[in-house]
């Protein structure tokens, strides 16, 4: 039986050819520079059962950065299946020792960490943009944060990694022409400062960080997926 | 032939895709209850909004909620009420708070411990 160019079963089949197609394009084409997989030797070798997130460093204008981000680290590493140190109970430890700022905690001795807060491994991070900027066509809220977990027990580095999230990630650019953009941009910037909606994008940032996903951190012992990645 | 089967498998895996679109596939379900948690830590850190009572009180409604849904608290979450309760002079509460922190989460137990000796250390 031959086929007729204009037969259903045709129609089926350039469409599967195209959607084969439209496939490879998308993964090239999101894949320029595909990111190396994760090299999780170290990481398995010492499976950690409890992190200790310490107040981020702060390398942006905003104040608020370091709580910010620090008060939304420990959802998405305990829905990981890792048990994290209590922040404010481990800040206030800190300050009693006259630790009062991230650079300062980040330099205290990872022995001495084990000792007190008795994790299994200790994670860094470093918020380098946190708030709303007026870019001329368009305000975005953003945050970008890396981390860097190392083993407490051997000292060993067991996974690092960046994220960012943005405002202007979903919104749509329909606003009327440049005069729109403009004004929009304005509106926006004064909307989101004054609700702490970089509040709401470090929660994303933090949870694309610091979850378990392609790249990220593995499954912890809480987890029902422990030991299966 | 070999067009029909490759029509029908592309309706599947075209019925499957839309179906995972309306009823949102892939989203494991959490483990912990979080609510209101880490936004009352954030208040917590700016302390210039809401004071430790009112804090406890929004986080005491989510551990009843937690209770009556049967969902765990998160890491921390007993822990935090301990350091509210440490805020406003309630040692005896924040002892048990961190004393429940070690139950559930057995991981806690030597800085839950730390906190625990300084606690009836004497003050000198």
């Amino acid at each position: 039986m031959t086929m007729s160019a204009l037969s259903p079963g045709a129609a089926v089949a350039r469409w599967s050819a195209l959607a084969a197609t439209l496939v490879v394009a998308a993964a090239l084409g999101a894949c320029v520079t595909p990111p190396a997989p994760y090299d999780y030797t170290a990481f398995r070798q010492n499976r950690p059962l409890s992190m200790l997130v310490l107040p981020p460093l702060n390398e942006t204008p905003e104040v608020t950065a370091t709580y910010g981000v620090l008060s939304q680290v420990t959802l998405p590493l305990a829905e990981a299946g890792y048990y994290v140190v209590p922040v404010s109970l481990m800040d206030e430890t800190f300050r009693q020792n006259g630790l009062n700022n991230p650079a300062e905690i980040h330099d205290v001795s990872p022995g001495k960490l084990r000792e007190i807060f008795g994790a299994d491994a200790v994670v860094y991070i470093k918020v380098t943009q946190y708030g709303t900027g007026y870019r001329v066509i368009a305000s975005e809220t953003r945050v970008t944060a890396q981390a860097r977990i190392v083993d407490l027990r051997t000292g060993e580095l067991l996974w690092q990694g960046g994220a960012t999230a943005s405002s202007s990630e979903n919104r749509s650019s329909n606003q009327g022409g440049l005069a729109g953009l403009l004004v929009n941009a304005v509106v926006t910037q004064i909307v989101e400062t004054a609700s702490d909606t970089s509040f709401k994008y470090a929660g994303i940032a933090s949870q694309r960080l610091l979850s378990h996903r392609n790249n990220g951190v593995l499954y912890g012992p809480r987890s029902p997926n422990y030991q299966k990645d | 032939m070999v067009a029909t089967r490759s029509a029908r498998l592309l309706r599947l895996s075209a019925a499957i895709a839309l179906g995972c679109v309306f009823v949102g596939c892939a989203q494991p379900k959490r483990l912990y209850h979080w609510e209101a948690f880490q936004g009352q830590l954030y208040e917590y850190f700016k302390a210039d909004t809401s004071s430790p009572e009112e804090q406890l009180r929004i986080l005491g409604a989510q551990v009843e909620k937690a209770r009556a849904s049967g969902a765990a608290l998160p890491p921390g979450f007993r822990a935090h009420l301990a350091m509210l309760y440490l805020r406003l002079g309630r040692d005896g509460e924040a002892k048990q708070e961190l004393e429940a922190e070690k139950v559930n989460f057995p991981e806690s137990a030597q800085y839950m411990d730390f906190l625990l000796k300084r606690m009836t250390a004497p003050k000198s």
